[in-house]
């Protein structure tokens, strides 16, 4: 590429046109101006504050001094806080009671959905549309839906004559409720990535499989299933990725209570840095937070260029 | 080696049952929101009275007239309006410069620097928070427009994006131009620009959007009230509900909040689905 250009430049010097000496495609300093701006704020914003806070998670800080030196004695004392390894209990619980069910009930929809028809259309668009909202109205809404008594959940079971389960103050109950709410949340992302996957699998197959009689749960499990699951392995760890940064939900509904039983890793983070201020230990929590969701994005990252790599 | 397709019959009855399906979770869909805009059509006391009158008349829209009348609710909106339109413009900017020059040009280090960008794609908010709030406690940057928009301007989704994008435009273009003497900025404005628009407005909408439901960082950084935006406002109103303002009244505010977003997402459903599956996938 670059050898043409200067060959086209040297053969057509017309008179008065600058003909470039140099190889236009050499690395030039000048070029730089163009990914300046963005350079400069990503690492001013990112990158150093990145760094800054794993060096914060070494002291014992606060909002204005970074506070002495204290080695490991942030990550010890989070070990041996048993409100944050309940925590990390409740965040790989949610993340259990979340993420299959998202990617299952979103292959489903996008199985079901996945035709041309005016029906179809409106019902992809009602299920996408939760997910535009944010999380104070999905809080709010779900919260008034579980209000024991007066809320929807309690009229619904009200009209059977029986009790609504008490999805927020029953400690047993309390993150399947915000279990539910979230995946009311963000099933609309999952069941389009699934409709994409869907749609790349080419027709001919189909008829083929159709003229072989093949019934239509045979095609399913033989055909269809195998052509999404680098897809079915990528709406997993994305969602993954997603559901470990719980907080909104959390804090909005219940606070993470009762009894620390629906308290995510980063509500303990919040609470531990800008409540009690102490952003030494608050750095540390987020740096185990940052490792484990490290080691979900890098088997993303794995998934999608071995399917680059195929496709 | 044939199996037998399924019988009429059977056909028949697992379409029914996956249809009954599609239709309860559909009602679970759309069901709270009805509930929710039932209940902000009904006068405060009546619900605390009995929660099954919002079945049955009368409606009133008092509710809404005492959102509006709540003044600051509408300072709210103004401030997520600014953060969220200055972020966008400013990623958009940021973003077609160096993603024009990672495309196109060639420097030292671009082939490293690009890395290290598409690595800032793995960094979740929650690693560099507590750091920024300090950095910025220091720069006495909380409480303002400043402090709330510079944070977004640093992700790399914009940057990926519009790299991706202007790879994908055939070189022609640009040699054409370089022919015509065009200097590389000339290029970028005139000839390459135009025609990203498609990544723009994707671009621009998923910004917007993600910065106007945007919770932690204006949560920990905007703490005064006249500088919340919408969501953290709107969950300030949220803590004691059922004792405090009355369920009808909250559930207008919901309603008023969440309505424009709705209605934006039906205009522009085909953008934010293409932009939000983009992201997830990067």
């Amino acid at each position: 590429m670059a050898d043409q250009l200067t060959i086209r430049e040297t053969a057509a010097p017309a008179a008065g046109v600058r003909v470039p000496s140099a190889n236009i495609y050499a690395p030039r300093w000048r070029n730089f101006v163009f990914v300046a701006p963005f350079l400069f704020f990503f690492t001013t914003l990112l990158i150093f504050p990145l760094l800054w806070g794993m060096w914060l998670s070494f002291h014992k800080a606060d909002t204005f001094s970074t506070g002495r030196f204290v080695g490991l004695d942030n990550y010890v004392r989070l070990f041996h806080d048993k409100v944050f390894v309940q925590s990390v209990w409740n965040t790989f619980y949610f993340v259990l009671l979340t993420v299959p069910t998202l990617a299952l009930i979103g292959l489903f929809l996008a199985l079901c959905l996945n035709r041309r028809t005016r029906t179809a259309a409106v019902l992809r668009t009602l299920f996408f549309s939760s997910s535009v909202l944010s999380v104070t109205i999905v809080t709010l809404i779900w919260r008034i839906v579980y209000i024991p008594n007066v809320g929807l959940l309690s009229t619904i079971y009200g009209w059977f004559g029986a009790t609504a389960p008490a999805f927020i103050s029953d400690p047993n109950l309390a993150m399947i409720g915000i279990a539910i709410a979230t995946i009311w949340w963000c099933i609309g992302l999952p069941m389009m990535l699934f409709l994409s996957a869907l749609q790349q699998i080419p027709q001919d197959i189909y008829e083929a499989a159709a003229l072989d009689n093949a019934n239509r749960w045979q095609t399913l499990r033989s055909i269809t299933l195998p052509s999404i699951k680098r897809t079915f392995i990528l709406v997993i760890i994305i969602q993954i990725v997603l559901q470990f940064q719980l907080f909104g939900q959390a804090w909005l509904m219940t606070r993470g209570g009762p009894n620390n039983l629906t308290k995510p890793i980063v509500l303990y983070i919040y609470d531990t840095a800008f409540r009690r201020w102490d952003l030494g230990m608050g750095a540390a929590a987020s740096e185990i937070l940052f490792v484990l969701i490290l080691i979900a994005a890098m088997a993303q990252y794995l998934v999608t260029r071995n399917k680059g790599d195929q496709a | 080696m044939s199996a037998p397709a399924t019988s009429i019959k059977g056909r028949a009855f697992g379409d029914r049952v996956l249809l009954a399906l599609v239709i309860l979770l559909s009602i679970i869909m759309i069901a709270p929101v009805l509930w929710v805009i039932g209940l902000s059509l009904k006068e405060n006391a009546e619900l605390m009275a009995n929660p099954n009158s919002v079945f049955h008349a009368p409606y009133t829209s008092k509710n809404y007239i005492n959102t509006i009348g709540t003044s600051s609710v509408f300072r709210w909106v103004l401030n997520s309006i600014i953060v969220s339109g200055g972020l966008t413009l400013g990623t958009l900017i940021l973003s077609s410069l160096a993603g024009y020059g990672f495309a196109r040009l060639n420097f030292p280090g671009r082939n490293i620097l690009f890395v290290i960008v598409l690595f800032g794609l793995a960094v979740p908010e929650q690693a560099v928070l507590v750091a920024r709030h300090q950095i910025f406690s220091m720069l006495k940057f909380h409480n303002t427009y400043h402090g709330l928009i510079l944070p977004g301007l640093s992700a790399s989704f914009g940057v990926f994006l519009m790299t991706q994008y202007f790879r994908a435009i055939p070189k022609e273009l640009d040699e054409a131009a370089m022919l015509d003497n065009a200097s590389r900025f000339r290029i970028f404005w005139k000839v390459l620009l135009p025609l990203t628009v498609p990544a723009q407005a994707t671009l621009g909408i998923f910004t917007f959007l993600s910065a106007w439901n945007d919770y932690f960082w204006p949560l920990i950084s905007a703490t005064k009230k006249d500088m919340f935006t919408l969501t953290v406002g709107m969950a300030s109103t949220q803590t004691n509900f059922a004792q405090s303002e009355g369920i009808g009244f909250l559930m207008a505010q919901a309603v008023f909040a969440g309505a424009p977003i709705l209605i934006i997402y039906l205009f522009f459903q085909k953008y934010i689905v293409t932009a939000v599956s983009g992201a997830a996938v990067r």
